[in-house]
């Protein structure tokens, strides 16, 4: 065993931004033909290391060696030549262009100066077989295929380049269940062939599925290189966040809450009846009482987030009606949405949400002078006052009003969205995949706020990709299906198995 | 190997192999729209005007435009990447009256030529180097470029310089028959030798597709490995080139210097390649695209030529128009396929 020389090996690393220390004497060793998973919450420090591996940051201190060579990359070039290739989460290819020339982009084979599109289309369409992605026509455009689908044209560019490293960063957050066994049988197979693979993921459970080793970070510091097989999964959660365990013992009783009062007597918050948008989704009957939590379940791409926006009135309804509170409306825009105390957090939260470059102070108060109107300027002391508070409230991290958006971690970034909504004070709230992508901390701090938000009377929709999630946050649940929604369960004692029959078989 | 043969095929739905030909054939759209307009506008021109339809007026339009062609293709490199060139009216200015002025003082033709294209080929890299290094707006950095362009033509002279020397006055007259009576001039020849070589640059090159790629997303094109400051750098380079060139040849046109020259030109090369189905925002679009929205707006000026009692201004005003109409296509095209 001692006799192997690791295919990367990154002794001592240290990178800082104005500010932060990003990494701190982290050691990282990667195999030839194993499946390597870099562990940690937000913030840990993982991002920084993949980037200090590919080139695109340029590390402080410490050495990099790659199949026994020193290396210092600068550019994410000379780390390709190395034999090290990224498929990021948001997948990294031109989307104007044909797929065969996203595969072999920079590597065209060339005669006489001149590209052979020939011999492009018919490299690529070895490639393509090579990983069992036939049907794709080298010739389409890029954009024309799904997330899954591009995401595998990515890693044919690293086979096609054949690499010695490949680094997977989040590549299953977009993928439904499917499309997940999928790229891990082509992961297999490349580790089978002898690449070493560098997974990140979120998912505890995929990672498990596939990895054989781990390495821990934490606040940019290393904790530990582990055999998968050797770590338990509560051992590992509390490696990553050390000495937050209790915040996780504290979830699995989170429930506790009185369930919120519905029927005929009280009059829901708001109540949708056979609304619809063509192309969009259709049939959705939907009540939701003050002091309610209902959860949106189905697939990816079952249409949860575009029912939330019928909600909202992102997008207009054409069939069907909405009543707030008794009386029927017509929610044309956001604009008449938060009018009626209507709240949306929206999924994408860098696109849609906040403004990156903008501080935690101002963020917040966007929201807050909008609803007030241009006119009243909101006096510094009482923003001062306000922004602190909910800084407090949400334990937003840094606890810096002026710090800049785009600085905070996944989690906090979700913190702040949600702090802008609860600004407003809004009666109904919908929280659009408002733990995707960040640490189980935050995680646990926002479920407990979806918990007493709903106790002192707010209604909430709720949507998650995570069942469990789902399951124990919400009163009722309603089920979506191919754009239509297709059931509703009360939830008590509904197990995830139960809702996966009704999601596979559309049964009431 | 084996655990490979296993897999079944992912099962995620894909357009069939006509409906992605079609989207494939859609990328020509706004092109083909453009194509498609220019012969309607030239099919009225013959239909109010029997002059009109000749091989000559249609040729004319080449010997009119040479250097708004050549301003063209450099400004679809430009475009291409997502930025934008505002130097190249200038520049054009700029390279008449250092000509007009070198040869003046009887310098050799060549070496005119030869310097006029080294000073906008460098003022395009200084750009290019100013906005890559210290990653400022395209924009900012080709408008003081303008500026100061415009200015040194100004230091040069105030007054318009004549060009009396042999070769220009040649070249100027020059013209190469062709069959049936027609004929065209050098400066068209050179032009279309450069549409060419820029065809062949942006789609059978590397630093081609690297532009292509720049302009589709330029993180993924850095991350993938490819020349993105280099490349960027090149195309500024180029353009600055491109404007030199269209200079030469607006000198071999007009036969003379002057300061403001070429006043807004560069308006007139952004709306051809937009018009001619070129994306602003990058990655999509044709240089022939670019050389028919030049044809375009030739045609436009040789219909108010035609008609004899419209101001020439109303040539703006369309060109207005069909810029306005070309981007609210696109626009609803970029829809249509998201």
């Amino acid at each position: 065993m001692n006799e192997i020389v690791p295919v990367v090996e990154m002794t001592d690393i240290a990178i800082g931004f104005p500010g932060v220390k990003a990494l701190d004497g982290v050691n990282f060793r990667l195999f030839q033909g194993e499946v390597h998973a870099l562990m940690g919450e937000n913030g840990a420090g993982k991002s920084t290391l993949i980037k200090a591996l590919t080139g695109v940051y340029t590390i402080d201190s410490g050495t990099i060696t790659v199949l026994g060579e020193h290396k210092q990359f600068s550019t994410p070039a000379a780390s390709q030549a190395a034999g090290i290739s990224t498929v990021y989460q948001e997948v990294n290819l031109c989307p104007n262009l044909t797929v065969e020339e996203n595969v072999l982009l920079g590597r065209e084979p060339r005669r006489r100066g001149s590209i052979d599109w020939k011999g492009v289309r018919s490299r690529t369409r070895e490639v393509l077989a090579e990983l069992h992605l036939n049907h794709v026509d080298p010739g389409s455009l890029l954009s024309s295929h799904s997330i899954a689908v591009q995401q595998l044209i990515a890693i044919a560019r690293s086979v096609e380049i054949n690499a010695k490293v490949l680094i997977l960063d989040e590549p299953t957050s977009s993928l439904d269940a499917d499309e997940v066994n999928q790229l891990f049988r082509v992961i297999r197979d490349l580790r089978d062939r002898g690449v070493a693979i560098l997974f990140v993921s979120h998912f505890l459970e995929q990672v498990y599925e596939i990895s054989d080793r781990m390495t821990v970070l934490r606040n940019g510091k290393l904790v530990g290189e582990y055999l998968t097989r050797d770590l338990s999964r509560m051992g590992l959660i509390s490696k990553m966040i050390g000495k937050e365990m209790e915040a996780l013992a504290e979830l699995d009783q989170a429930p506790a809450r009185t369930r919120a009062r519905t029927g005929s007597e009280v009059t829901p918050f708001v109540e949708a009846r056979g609304l619809g948008r063509k192309g969009s989704v259709s049939n959705v009957d939907l009540s939701i009482y003050p002091g309610e939590v209902v959860g949106l379940a189905g697939l990816l791409g079952a249409g949860r987030t575009e029912i939330a926006r019928l909600f909202f009135g992102a997008d207009k309804a054409d069939e069907g009606s909405i009543r707030v509170k008794g009386v029927s409306q017509r929610i044309r825009s956001p604009r008449t949405a938060i009018d009626k105390r209507i709240g949306f957090c929206s999924e994408d939260r860098k696109e849609e949400g906040l403004i990156g470059d903008l501080s935690v102070r101002d963020n917040l108060m966007l929201a807050m002078q909008a609803s007030k109107g241009w006119a009243r300027r909101i006096p510094r002391r009482v923003q001062d006052e306000l922004v602190a508070e909910y800084i407090a409230t949400l334990d937003i991290r840094p606890a810096n009003p002026d710090a800049l958006i785009r600085n905070l971690s996944g989690g906090n970034q979700q913190k702040v969205l949600l702090a802008r909504w609860l600004i407003t004070s809004p009666e109904l709230l919908i929280l659009d995949e408002p733990t995707r992508g960040i640490d189980i901390g935050a995680k646990t701090q926002i479920q407990k706020l979806v918990n007493k938000l709903a106790t002192e009377g707010m209604s909430i929709l709720f949507i998650s990709s995570e069942l469990e999630e789902v399951l124990r946050l919400s009163d009722r649940v309603a089920v979506i299906k191919d754009r239509e929604m297709v059931a509703e369960i009360k939830n008590d004692d509904v197990s995830v198995e139960d809702v996966m029959t009704v999601i596979a078989g559309g049964t009431q | 190997m084996s655990s490979l043969s296993t897999l079944t095929p992912l099962t995620v739905k894909e357009p069939s192999p006509l409906r992605s030909r079609m989207r494939g054939g859609a990328r020509y759209a706004p092109t083909l729209a453009t194509l498609g307009l220019f012969i309607a506008m030239f099919a009225v021109g013959a239909g109010m005007y029997p002059s009109f339809l000749s091989g000559q007026v249609f040729l004319n339009l080449f010997i009119d435009n040479t250097f708004l062609i050549v301003l063209a293709v450099g400004m679809t490199f430009v475009i291409l990447t997502g930025g934008i060139d505002l130097s190249v009216g200038a520049v054009v200015a700029l390279s008449m009256m250092v000509s007009a002025t070198l040869l003046q003082q009887g310098w050799n033709p060549a070496a005119v030529i030869f310097l006029v294209l080294v000073i906008g080929g460098g003022l395009g890299l200084l750009m290019g180097l100013i906005i890559q290094y210290f990653d400022i707006q395209p924009f900012i950095v080709t408008l003081a470029g303008m500026f100061l362009a415009r200015g040194l033509c100004y230091v040069i002279s105030l007054d318009s310089i004549p060009v009396t020397e042999g070769f220009f006055t040649s070249v100027a007259q020059a013209q190469i028959p062709l069959p049936g009576d027609l004929f065209v001039s050098p400066g068209v020849l050179l032009a279309l030798a450069i549409v060419a070589a820029a065809f062949f640059i942006l789609h059978h090159t590397r630093f081609g597709r690297t532009v292509y790629a720049i302009g589709g997303n330029e993180h993924s094109a850095m991350l993938m490995g490819l020349p993105v400051t280099r490349t960027k750098i090149l195309v500024y380079a180029l353009s600055g080139l491109c404007s030199a060139i269209a200079g030469v040849l607006f000198s071999f046109y007009s036969l003379s210097g002057y300061s403001l020259a070429a006043q807004g030109m560069e308006l007139d090369a952004i709306a051809a390649v937009v018009i001619g189905g070129t994306l602003l925002t990058g990655g999509t679009g044709y240089v022939l695209g670019s050389v028919v929205g030049v044809l375009v707006l030739g045609i436009v000026q040789t219909f108010i030529a035609y008609d004899g009692t419209l101001s020439s201004w109303w040539t703006k005003i369309v060109i207005g128009g069909l810029l306005l109409a070309f981007i609210l296509l696109q626009r609803l095209f970029a829809r249509k396929t998201a």
